[in-house]
């Protein structure tokens, strides 16, 4: 019978469970080579204490993978420091002057002659377009939008991607965003656009708008905030959506994927608009798994972190992909 | 072997990794309830972070055997075993100032919450975790786990030498871990 009453001679946990996040700390570096590797299993092999340490620590930190989650996309703009990309965001805003330049123009040639201007973001990309009467697009990835104006209407047609449009509402110019065949006119709002191929949705988060659906589907309907079309090739709905979920098909604007029980098959969908490095879910049984959770939009790798660390699933790195699978 | 535990039989035959994954998958979220129970069975001596430890390497070692199951009774048993012994070697303490668990209100039956119900509430206990943590250690495991930069750029951003970053970041992995694993929750919550 084993002796248990050893315990005066086990390292104290407080000194085991250090070297353990030490381990942790330098694993997450990206220098961490085959021979480091090497040495952490030797570490982890010696002695029980050291093992359970490291995946008591390990767990932890792999929890707080999620930690996004739980900050309002506002409140986290405001608190954390500038984003990465920050140096891409100015670049935009100087960008964003001369549009206001292009499309607002002085009131002289406003009226004279008819403008019309593309803009495109890439994969990954999120540009503001300040327009000169206090309007703005925000473009969200891989989008384009073609902005006209004449003496009696702002007109954006939305060709493809996502857009948030907080318009200044002027009678005498209505504003109006055509996206694949269907006409949106703000009546006084901020509403949100996206296509994806044939595929529309109009979001409208404050004030009214109205929606006139095209392509041969003549319905027509007024959007009070909270109300979302959707429309297609064959049909035409219109349903009801929270304040809070609003509020989280609106978190790309701060760069922020958020997912509340999302199959795993959307999200890799969601993070494949912002990233040239593809997810790819190769069952689909694992494509109809749920998660919940915040991620950066270009950190894809977090989202692999938590499929391979708590979904159990099997992660598969190469150079352009990601394949997630049982 | 322990003789007055009898949990085998019940268990299943698992690979290594399988014992690693359910230690955190089963026996970590037991912290809480474990650390109260041994904090309060020695009288706050100081030393239940040690007996924590002593439990996990002895349920670790057992389940590299054996998965035992279920899990509750087996760890709080392997517990009650240690503060026996500890008693027995201090000659001080008798078996009776153990806490008792039913007092505790540690229920042996209850259920290991389904995972994805506890979402919700994990979301609550990270904020509260990261909240305790000293503010520049939480700006770097912010920097580090939400923004996703690494050790070189949260260097840079905040202009500290990349040898305090990790520092930070080994005293965020450090606490982050006693907050979620050991950090008491109130009794009767639904986490």
């Amino acid at each position: 019978m084993t002796d248990m009453s050893d315990m005066g001679e086990t390292e104290s946990a407080q000194k085991v469970r250090t070297e353990a996040a030490a381990w942790l700390e330098r694993r997450q570096r990206p220098e961490w080579s085959a021979d480091d590797q090497a040495a952490l299993d030797a570490w982890l092999a010696a002695a029980p204490t050291n093992m359970v340490s490291y995946l008591r620590v390990e767990a932890a930190w792999t929890r707080a993978n999620r930690l996004g989650a739980l900050r309002q996309p506002m409140r986290d703009a405001a608190a954390l420091p500038p984003r990465r990309n920050f140096g891409r965001f100015l670049s935009m805003a100087a960008a964003a002057v001369g549009a206001a330049a292009v499309i607002g123009g002085v009131a002289a040639t406003y009226f004279l002659m008819p403008q019309q201007k593309s803009y495109a973001t890439q994969v990954g990309g999120h540009e503001i377009l300040a327009l000169k009467d206090g309007s703005q697009i925000e473009l969200n990835t891989s989008t384009v939008v073609r902005v006209s104006q004449n003496k009696t209407e702002r007109k954006v047609w939305l060709e493809k991607g996502e857009a948030y449009f907080r318009i200044k509402h002027d009678p005498a110019h209505p504003f109006v965003v055509m996206v694949g065949g269907h006409r949106v006119t703000d009546l006084g709002t901020t509403f949100l656009v996206r296509r994806d191929k044939d595929r529309v949705k109009v979001a409208l988060i404050e004030g009214l708008a109205q929606f006139d659906g095209g392509n041969g589907n003549e319905q027509h309907a007024t959007l009070k905030p909270g109300d979302v079309v959707v429309a297609s090739a064959q049909k035409m709905s219109l349903k009801k959506e929270t304040t809070t979920d609003m509020a989280e098909g609106l978190g790309w604007r701060h760069g922020l994927l958020i997912f509340k029980y999302t199959t795993l098959a959307d999200a890799a969908a969601e993070f494949n608009r912002y990233n040239d490095r593809k997810l790819v879910i190769a069952d689909p049984a694992v494509g109809r798994m749920k998660i919940v959770g915040t991620f950066a939009t270009n950190n894809v790798a977090a989202f692999a972190d938590v499929a391979e660390d708590i979904l159990h699933l099997k992660v598969t790195h190469s150079e352009d992909q990601i394949v997630i699978a049982r | 072997m322990r003789d007055d535990l009898d949990f085998r039989g019940h268990g299943l035959a698992v690979s290594a990794s399988d014992v690693n994954a359910w230690f955190v998958r089963e026996v970590l979220p037991l912290e809480a309830a474990l650390m109260h129970f041994l904090r309060l069975s020695r009288r706050n001596k100081g030393d239940a972070e040690d007996l924590c430890q002593d439990v996990y390497i002895r349920v670790y070692e057992a389940a590299q055997k054996e998965i035992p199951h279920p899990v509750k009774p087996f760890v709080f048993a392997v517990a009650r075993n240690l503060l026996i012994n500890r008693a027995k070697r201090d000659q001080i303490v008798s078996i009776d100032s153990m806490a008792d668990l039913d007092e505790l209100g540690i229920a042996m039956d209850e259920p290991t919450p389904d995972r994805s119900v506890m979402a919700r509430q994990e979301l609550h206990r990270l904020e509260a975790a990261l909240e305790q943590l000293p503010p520049r250690c939480r700006q770097v495991v912010v920097l580090s786990r939400i923004e996703g930069l690494t050790r070189s750029e949260i260097a840079t951003r905040m202009g500290i030498a990349e040898s305090t970053v990790s520092a930070h970041l080994t005293d965020g992995m450090y606490a982050l871990a006693d907050h979620l694993y050991g950090a008491p929750s109130k009794p009767g919550s639904d986490t």
